[in-house]
């Protein structure tokens, strides 16, 4: 079969099984685009800007676990696509993306629409590609799936210049079956030897603790994790990217970690003398301070990324491999074991936790005048039966959504962990829906995020994906607000905005349903008949109290025992806003 | 701690900005870096050096592993090995002084490989600290120019760094 470059790329899309491609043509992908309009088995989606295609692809891939596929023009299409990029890349997202080049002869003349699009996202993508051949690209498209879904996933970046896919030069076309590249061999089952010393560790533990990440997720490792934790009966606590790792509503479970974490799981991190990381890479907004962080524990990683072990802490037993397998290793082995986990020091364990957890340190102002956007994220949790996609944006509302949505299910909270960019949320949301037509999908965001994409109001509308949308309107940059508040005197300097759009009219212009929510009795009332319109796109206008905070918090340069807790016991819940 | 990174490495367009690019995102130093291809033309042996305590060099040589271009790297400082770095200096000579550069140069077991009726351009070759010395070895503006490849390294026995 002799096909041009532009039918080959869309023909190893099809061979690779790929649903949908996320994207917005431009002169240098206009070939490409020509062979997408002959075939419908990849579906395209127009969105109304390339950041807005990377967050869907992302989104999808994090919902499916199935790669995130996007197709952008050259120069300002590439460079709009960095940002969703770098937000794949920093939480390991399989994802292709195919950027068009200006064509071969004019490279590096400072063509129209020339940028160095692979100078310029080197830094973040696991790996790209210049084409410069049309008998290179099935070998290619096929080495950048392999990339992005092997070891430790990430996004993968083709540049094809114009004239590599020109209709007139048609060659042989055959999609290799498989690929090996000697350069590459990630590593999969972990090290025996360092398992068995890791089981012993972990048996041996008086005050253990399981601290797992996204690599759980990435890694399909829930199950086991689930099992290994259960076993042991041991307390777990998981990252933000790593939240429906283990069922929240479990009673072993912590809740979350790090800045934003859980008093009684922080406190058991800084308690413990052993501690089993699981695919979580030790990220400074987990760890506080390094140097007052776990100061009793031994610690065992687990991940599939050399150069994630001991990259900010010293680890004393490493183990590289995928999670799944080596947590089937580690579950075989603690069967297998004579050893069993001291009763009497996990009984004295789970006490002193249990001390930590009675602070109740997510309880807030229930009798409020105003929205309390925790009880907003509380309903949510509640309407939706906590079987919900929850994509958020980046701020305070994250916090919140990460805090009282409880994911029992792993890839439910989808989220921008690593990079924390703003305007992630609403293209996230379009991604999930598109994979899950059938599933309620939120997106919780700020009237901030939210405008960072809002334009992808009109994609919602074009391939009828009916998100709702949880806006807290505390009509302030939220976490910006806070930290100005605790760090600068409360000098709020630009974090207000003092012309926010009417959300209700925005919505209704963008062919959507709108819906203001002023009093805390009207939130499940929305809510219900929100998510009652299951074809329609709603947008949720929550005004809620902008004088609300996140807690508890680990300030900048503080370890995990020393948080700022919501109140000092023996105050009032309620405070003004000074 | 100074170390000398040996890299073997796909012999592609773009791949020395990766590893270059590495060292700057991350905040590593280089303090000298050859490249060229080996006997295998697809093939490209790189020699880095750099300095770092041992956690910064763990993490060097964990990264540039993860380089997907990286086929195989050793850190030569590990184990005994024989490091060499080329040098061309131009030096100023006149009627009185030539003799006595030409004695150094012997010294050094350097060559000249260029003369005009001022000035000689000596080759030469050996550890950095050999070079320097012989550097040292002359008044400042007596030096016109002096052009250094970097070290390159191999390490001693019958082990070699190959696929």
């Amino acid at each position: 079969m002799e096909l041009s470059g532009g039918h080959i790329l869309v023909q190893c899309l099809k061979d690779e099984g790929v649903e949908f491609i996320f994207g917005y043509p431009g002169g240098s992908v206009l070939h490409i685009y020509d062979a997408i309009f002959h075939q419908d088995d990849v579906k395209h989606i127009l969105v109304r800007h390339e950041q807005g295609a990377t967050h869907s692809a992302d989104a999808y891939a994090r919902a499916t676990g199935k790669p995130g596929v996007v197709l952008v023009t050259s120069g300002p299409g590439a460079t709009n696509a960095v940002t969703g990029i770098a937000t794949a890349y920093m939480d390991s997202i399989p994802m292709v993306i195919i950027s068009g080049q200006v064509p071969s002869p004019v490279i590096g003349s400072d063509a129209f629409q020339e940028v160095d699009t692979v100078g310029i996202t080197r830094p973040c993508v696991k790996h790209n590609f210049l084409v410069k051949d049309v008998n290179d690209i099935a070998e290619t498209i096929k080495k950048a799936f392999y990339l992005a879904t092997t070891g430790r996933p990430g996004p993968v970046l083709v540049d094809i210049p114009k004239d590599i896919t020109d209709p007139n030069i048609k060659v042989p076309y055959k999609y290799p079956k498989k690929i090996s590249m000697r350069s590459y061999n990630p590593v999969v089952i972990g090290h025996k030897g360092q398992i068995k010393r890791a089981v012993e560790v972990l048996l041996a533990a008086q005050r253990p603790m399981i601290y797992s990440g996204g690599g759980v997720i990435l890694g399909e490792g829930h199950k086991e994790l689930t099992e290994l934790t259960q076993m042991l009966g041991y307390p777990i606590t998981n990252t933000l990217m790593g939240l429906g790792g283990y069922p929240a509503t479990d009673k072993q479970f912590l809740g979350m970690l790090g800045m934003h974490g859980t008093y009684e799981a922080n406190m058991a991190m800084h308690e413990s003398d052993v501690i089993l990381a699981v695919g979580a890479r030790f990220d400074d907004r987990v760890t506080g301070k390094l140097t007052e962080f776990c100061p009793y524990a031994k610690i065992i990683h687990i991940d599939v990324d050399p150069s994630s072990i001991s990259k900010t802490v010293r680890v004393d037993i490493p183990i590289v491999g995928e999670v799944k397998p080596v947590l089937e290793q580690m579950i075989e082995l603690v069967k297998e074991s004579k050893l069993k986990p001291s009763k009497p020091a996990l009984e004295a364990w789970w006490q002193l936790i249990e001390s930590w957890r009675s602070i109740n340190c997510l309880d807030y102002d229930r009798g409020s005048l105003f929205i309390k956007p925790q009880f907003v994220i509380e309903q949510l949790y509640e309407v939706t039966n906590g079987d919900a996609y929850i994509t958020s944006d980046v701020g305070q509302h994250q916090m919140y959504a990460a805090q009282y949505y409880h994911f029992d299910k792993p890839r439910r909270w989808i989220n921008s962990g690593g990079l924390g960019t703003m305007g992630f949320g609403l293209p996230a949301a379009i991604g999930v829906k598109l994979a899950f037509p059938d599933a309620d999908v939120a997106c919780v965001t700020g009237e901030a995020s939210i405008q960072m994409c809002i334009q992808e109001l009109s994609t919602a509308l074009q391939y009828h994906t009916p998100v709702k949308i949880i806006n807290l309107n505390n009509r302030y940059m939220g976490m910006v607000r806070q930290w100005q508040e605790f760090s600068y005197q409360s000098r709020y300097s630009q974090s207000y905005m003092d012309t926010i759009p009417e959300f209700v009219k925005l919505a209704e212009a963008y062919g959507h349903v709108g819906i203001r929510v002023e009093k805390p009795a009207d939130v499940r009332p929305a809510l219900q008949e929100a998510f009652a319109m299951k074809d329609r796109t709603v947008f949720l206008d929550f005004i809620t109290d902008r004088t609300e905070n996140v807690y508890p918090m680990i300030e900048a340069g503080k370890g995990h025992h020393d948080m700022k807790l919501r109140v000092a016991p023996g105050t009032p819940l309620d405070r003004e806003l000074s | 701690m100074r170390h000398i990174i040996s890299i073997l490495i796909e012999n592609e367009s773009g791949a020395l900005s990766r590893v270059s690019g590495l060292f700057s995102a991350r905040g590593y130093n280089i303090e000298s870096l050859t490249v060229a291809p080996t006997e295998d033309a697809s093939l490209s042996r790189m020699t880095l050096v750099t300095r770092g305590n041992d956690e910064i060099i763990e993490q060097i040589t964990k990264q540039l592993n993860k380089l997907i271009d990286v086929v195989k790297l050793i850190d030569l400082a590990d184990a005994p090995h024989i490091e060499r770095e080329l040098m061309l200096v131009k030096i100023k000579t006149n009627q009185e002084t030539r003799e006595e550069v030409k004695r150094m140069v012997d010294i050094f077991r350097g060559k000249i490989i260029d003369v005009t009726t001022a000035s000689y351009v000596v080759e030469m070759t050996g550890q950095p600290s050999k070079l320097d010395a012989f550097i040292h070895g002359f008044e400042e503006d007596s030096i016109i120019e002096v052009v250094r490849s970097g070290p390159t390294g191999i390490s001693r026995g019958e082990k070699g760094l190959h696929l």
